[in-house]
């Protein structure tokens, strides 16, 4: 794709709509999304304060969609959007936010910083300021299926390897079954532990499954690097497979940025409405467990608290849910402060975790989490998005804390009842 | 030009003009606002709630869990600035009166004692704010001209209503017409400053509620 800055200003004037414009006009400069912002707790620069990083797209939305802008412009009076200027804001558009909503949260006027940050991002795409590392998995996620570079091998290896383990077969290509499992690059490659936890459960609750060969992959890069004609690419194969299949729900796995992909703007990529449900893999344990499908038998003594994925929660909607879960398995379950819709990301969602230039800075805000951790006094963090989960293991690394990360689906099939097969 | 024609001045035409290019600005900057639009969301919300949009306009105005602790300042300065301006406006009996002659309606005023103690709350809370954003690197680096103009904008009316009632300063008459024009400039510069909040945060409230609730989630 070539990218210019005539681009980029025009996808700039592209995205803007009503609530940007609104949000826009609202701001009183009262910087208070800077507080809810970890980017800026955890370094104090006043660079990152969240509505200075759109800075940009205000001056557009200014200059091309309010008549003093307009006169202003006429007159030369207002300073044009550069490509020097998109360089320099590049690092504040994508290093130093994750998309986790919270300022969105806490804005007095009601501004969903985030929304704008997302459309923000069609235009630094498009005018060929996006972080290369982005650029490159968005790449492979087009070209290979993957923003790892995974192929159905690897797949297909995890399954032999799960049937192997388990005794369970595990279904492919089931037309006609209720639920499509798709899964992220992170869970095939780095946590194989989910489809394993998957089928057995799955299994014991007598559901009607299948994983789908051209379409197992649920992230989504065009929507973290804001390039909405390849995020459509990529989310259509799910879509297509899912209708070819005809399955009743999608399943939308473990991972934070995938949820939101699938569930919130798929049907508005494709520009229609699904025929299908998606569910976060979360919501279906829950309810399967409220149907007294999901039989667990003991307690995880141990002392442990839930990290909720900014965009399973906070961006999802998905908060009961793991508690009810883990109020089944754990006995000494302790919440963290600001848990919930207000809690604070691990510091690599959307996209931050794949810029190797940003790991100086995601390092300095998982300082935030750390205390927050700390003060639970737990070694075991439960969470449901296997990207914070590995951005979580390298915080913990890095600061040398010992804290054990584990994933809920994987914790709740270590405590299933299984009963043999008849 | 007497002091007494001065007010004339501004009590008929100054504020006619006021009164009509704020009533065209506002409509142009809603126009500006809600002619762009925006796309139909074909995702299937978590939960039809129609109210939501209208929960976050009242809910917004409190403080989001643990951000009164992060900046105390801004949050209390800015109830106490909100509180004693609407309390000044609405709530003063000569300002009844006002309101009674362009709409009719007549509501019970507030004793000038406490109008008085909303009107310094106000002017003080003004001064605080405006130190703060001085020395807050986060809010001196958002703050550009047009927050000045604004600022000051918004004391004009409250100094001049305050000299005026307590004859300081410079004589009633002449300080009465000064405290019109201070509010015809407000009035003007309103809807082409940030000070269109006033309208718009009602609007980016609203979306902002309508789009949380839709995933399940209270904003």
């Amino acid at each position: 794709m070539s990218a210019t800055l005539a681009k980029g200003i025009s996808a700039f004037k592209e995205v803007i709509d009503a609530p940007i414009a609104s949000f826009f006009s609202s701001c009183v400069h009262c910087g208070l999304c800077a507080e809810a912002c970890l980017f800026y707790t955890e370094t104090s620069e006043a660079k990152y304060t969240p509505i200075h990083k759109l800075e940009p797209l205000r001056r557009i939305w200014k200059q091309e969609y309010t008549l003093l802008g307009m006169l202003g412009k006429m007159l030369g009076l207002s300073k044009p959007v550069t490509d020097a200027e998109l360089a320099e804001w590049e690092p504040l558009v994508y290093d130093s936010c994750t998309l986790c909503g919270r300022c969105s949260m806490v804005c007095p006027v009601g501004n969903d910083i985030t929304y704008m940050i997302r459309k923000m991002r069609e235009g630094m795409a498009a005018s060929g300021h996006a972080p290369e590392d982005m650029i490159a998995a968005t790449t492979r996620a087009i070209n290979i299926g993957s923003p790892m570079g995974v192929k159905w091998p690897a797949v297909q290896a995890q399954i032999r390897h799960v049937q192997a383990d388990t005794g369970i077969d595990v279904p492919v290509e089931r037309e006609g079954a209720d639920y499509l499992v798709v899964m992220s690059s992170m869970e095939i490659i780095n946590f194989p532990e989910y489809l394993s936890a998957l089928s057995r459960i799955f299994k014991q609750a007598g559901v009607s499954w299948t994983l789908a060969q051209d379409a197992f992959e649920a992230t989504n890069s065009g929507i973290q690097i804001g390039a909405s004609d390849l995020a459509r690419e990529i989310v259509s194969r799910i879509v297509v497979a899912a209708e070819r299949l005809k399955v009743k729900c999608v399943i939308s796995p473990e991972c934070g940025h995938a949820f939101t992909a699938l569930r919130w703007e798929g049907p508005n990529l494709m520009g229609r409405p699904y025929g299908f449900e998606v569910k976060h893999i979360l919501e279906v344990l829950d309810e399967l467990q409220k149907a007294g499908k999901l039989k667990t038998s003991g307690k995880d003594k141990r002392p442990l608290t839930y990290h909720d994925p900014c965009q399973i929660a906070r961006r999802g909607g998905v908060v009961e849910q793991p508690r009810r879960l883990l109020s089944e398995i754990a006995a000494d379950f302790r919440e963290m402060s600001d848990a919930g819709v207000m809690n604070w990301c691990c510091g690599g969602g959307g996209g931050v975790s794949a810029i190797t230039r940003a790991e100086p800075l995601r390092l300095q805000a998982f300082k935030i989490k750390k205390r927050q951790i700390e003060a639970t006094g737990v070694q075991t963090l439960i969470t449901a998005c296997a990207n914070c989960r590995i951005v979580l293991e390298e915080g913990i690394e890095h600061n040398h804390m010992k804290v054990e990360v584990i994933g809920l689906t994987e914790l709740l099939a270590q405590y299933l009842v299984e009963e043999s097969t008849p | 030009m007497s002091h007494l024609d001065l007010l004339t001045f501004a009590r008929g035409s100054a504020l006619n003009w006021a009164l009509m290019l704020f009533v065209a600005g506002i409509g142009l900057r809603l126009f500006e606002i809600l002619g762009l639009g925006r796309k139909a969301d074909l995702a299937r919300p978590r939960t039809i709630t129609p109210g939501s949009g209208w929960r976050t306009i009242a809910m917004r105005s409190l403080p989001a869990e643990g951000m009164l602790k992060r900046d105390p300042v801004t949050y209390i300065g800015g109830y106490v600035f909100h509180f004693g301006l609407l309390v000044t406006i609405f709530f003063f009996a000569p300002h009844i009166e006002f309101f009674r002659s362009i709409t009719s309606l007549v509501w019970p005023g507030l004793p000038t004692a406490l109008i008085d103690a909303s009107v310094v709350a106000a002017i003080v809370a003004l001064g605080v704010l405006l130190a703060h954003r001085l020395n807050n690197p986060v809010k001196r680096m958002l703050s550009g001209i047009g927050d000045y103009v604004a600022w000051g904008a918004t004391l004009l009316p409250l100094l001049t209503g305050y000299l005026a009632y307590h004859h300081l300063l410079t004589e009633y008459t002449l300080m009465l017409a000064l405290h019109l024009f201070s509010i015809e400039l407000l009035l003007v510069l309103l809807p082409f400053t940030k000070l269109f909040h006033t309208f718009s945060l009602f609007i980016s409230r609203w979306y902002n509620g309508d789009w949380f609730a839709s995933k399940g989630v209270a904003s």
